[in-house]
């Protein structure tokens, strides 16, 4: 059975690699450091299974410090020129896409058909987590593909790989830090203290307010957390159901439905949610990726504040009327 | 109450523009402590979370591929294309892409898109190109306005599709929360709800993407006559 941890014995070796490759690049003149990080994470990769609690959160301060202090440099892997690329790409023409398009449909294969694949009674994929196991296949498929087509030098792949995540740098794991910000917020019980604090001191005497405290509470709260799945239990606890469902009779399908998406509102809006504001300002190279408020994240609030007040009023019209 | 020092420390840290990842490890920190967990059991907490959370980290295993395709000129090939396609702007090719993201979340094939895969190689690219070939070299805030706008579109079109699909996270989670509370609800009774928003969201997003040309004419004077795919697409 190919389990998650294959999955990860595999990004482990990745980015052993992308560590051992930026040692050797002369042009990086942070080459030690940039190897550290990529050494350090992974082992996380490869061991962190047996290292026990305390052994990954020592890991992760490590992590934390080479990139904290000083940050992390940039390499300069070998790769082509613009001119070869421009020549290639007219060469071998809309071929291309084909490649880049394998680990998609893999990764729909692999929920759809691998996922359900027996092998003397053992399921060949573990069912828990389909899609990750599929995505790594769709990936060593289309390398292989790519390798013999393109015949590209031995190592290319992943010096081309560490080009990127040179670009990525240390954002490329901020989405795992916050999420486990998350979990320790959780434990902390930051959550219900917020929702006592709501409860007491926000006045919800009609349905309007209360249906508009859920809402904005919930884009900010996931302002806060990065994810409104964090948000979701502790509002919906303090505001959308003693109040918008139980005082003033809301539809419990309908109030959460949209308080959630209410939450994605808010997750347009803020740095936290990093895998998709902070991580694209990353890997597009705008020069403004490490500000609070990105060209992603101000892209998209003309776009999240209608959707808010649009989703207040949908709220509104719909959840005590169905 | 004192938990909330966590939240100030996370948000001081990023506004002061300290390192993300030190005011993450700070904040965490913190509100362990806080709430009385005392720092190595914060710090166990904290690195099991990690542990358990690596599978977030695991979509960078598609770079390598996504370089060596680069290497040998992906994202001019994207240019190449769009260059040849009469009437494309970059709008519509927001526009065309939010849609196709929308639809296939919907049906909750929700990897089919995302920023390493698609945005960088191939939206980002083909959304330049149609404002190059239309007005010839990009300014550079032109530039990074077009790329932010590409991946706000995966973004956008990704929240506000996904749960029309029922078996999605999201869509769970609230189903579970709810049976928690003793409230039992069929999946498909809250994905259908989900349905006004995203209806919602296409129209107003898809207006800025299309008023996005607009801005493009305002700043970049009127197109150009078209030029030949190979001199535009570098």
């Amino acid at each position: 059975m190919i389990t998650l941890e294959w999955v990860y014995v595999v990004a482990g070796l990745t980015f052993a690699a992308f560590g051992i490759l930026s040692l050797r690049d002369p042009e990086n003149p942070k080459r030690l450091k940039n190897a550290a990080f990529w050494g350090v994470l992974a082992v996380s990769f490869l061991f962190g299974s047996y290292l026990g609690d305390l052994g990954n959160g020592l890991l992760v301060i490590v992590l934390v410090l080479l990139a904290g202090i000083g940050g992390l440099g940039q390499g300069k892997p070998p790769t082509t020129t613009p001119e070869e690329r421009l020549a290639s790409a007219q060469q071998r023409g809309d071929r291309l896409f084909l490649p880049a398009l394998i680990i998609p449909v893999t990764a729909l294969l692999g929920t759809l058909v691998l996922a359900k694949l027996e092998f003397g009674g053992a399921k060949l994929i573990d069912a828990k987590d389909p899609t990750l196991v599929a995505l790594a296949l769709g990936v060593v498929l289309a390398l292989a593909v790519g390798a013999a087509w393109l015949r590209p030098p031995l190592l290319a792949p992943l010096q081309e790989g560490r080009r990127l995540m040179d670009a990525v740098g240390w954002a490329g794991v901020l989405p795992q830090m916050l999420a486990s910000l998350g979990a320790v917020f959780a434990l902390a019980g930051v959550g219900e203290v917020i929702g006592r604090l709501i409860s007491e001191y926000v006045p919800l005497d009609t349905r309007f307010l209360a249906v508009t405290t859920y809402c904005v509470g919930m884009a900010l709260f996931t302002i806060i957390m990065g994810n409104a799945f964090a948000a979701f239990p502790v509002i919906t606890a303090a505001v959308g159901l003693p109040f918008v469902v139980q005082r003033y009779g809301g539809d419990p399908a309908i109030v959460c439905a949209i308080g959630m998406l209410a939450g994605f509102c808010g997750t347009l809006c803020t740095p936290m949610a990093a895998n998709f504001n902070v991580v694209p300002a990353n890997l597009l190279e705008l020069p403004d990726r490490n500000s609070p408020l990105n060209g992603v994240i101000r892209a998209q609030i003309p776009t999240a504040v209608p959707l808010l007040v649009a989703n207040i009023l949908l709220m509104y019209f719909l959840a005590f009327r169905f | 109450m004192l938990v909330l020092l966590g939240i100030a420390v996370v948000v001081i840290g990023f506004i002061a523009r300290f390192n993300p990842l030190l005011v993450i490890m700070a904040a965490a920190l913190v509100t362990g402590i806080a709430g009385g967990l005392g720092p190595v059991e914060t710090i166990e907490a904290f690195g099991k979370a990690f542990n358990d959370n690596r599978y977030i980290t695991v979509v960078w295993l598609v770079l390598p591929v996504i370089g060596l395709l680069e290497r040998y000129g992906l994202q001019e090939r994207a240019r190449i294309l769009v260059a040849k396609m009469r009437g494309a702007t970059t709008g519509r090719i927001l526009t065309a892409y939010f849609v196709l993201r929308q639809i296939s979340s919907a049906l909750g094939q929700t990897k089919l898109g995302g920023h390493p895969q698609m945005v960088r190689p191939l939206v980002a690219p083909m959304a330049e190109a149609a404002a190059e070939t239309r007005y010839g070299a990009l300014p550079d805030k032109v530039r990074w306005r077009i790329r932010a706008h590409s991946a706000a579109a995966d973004n956008i079109a990704l929240f506000f599709g996904e749960d029309i699909f029922i078996a999605i996270a999201s869509i769970l989670l609230i189903k579970g929360f709810l049976e928690q509370n003793g409230i039992i609800v069929q999946p498909l009774d809250l994905s259908k709800w989900a349905i006004p928003t995203a209806i919602v969201a296409l129209v107003i997003h898809g207006a800025r993407m299309l008023w996005l040309d607009r801005g493009l004419v305002r700043e970049l004077g009127e197109p150009a006559p078209a030029q030949p795919a190979a001199e535009v697409a570098r």
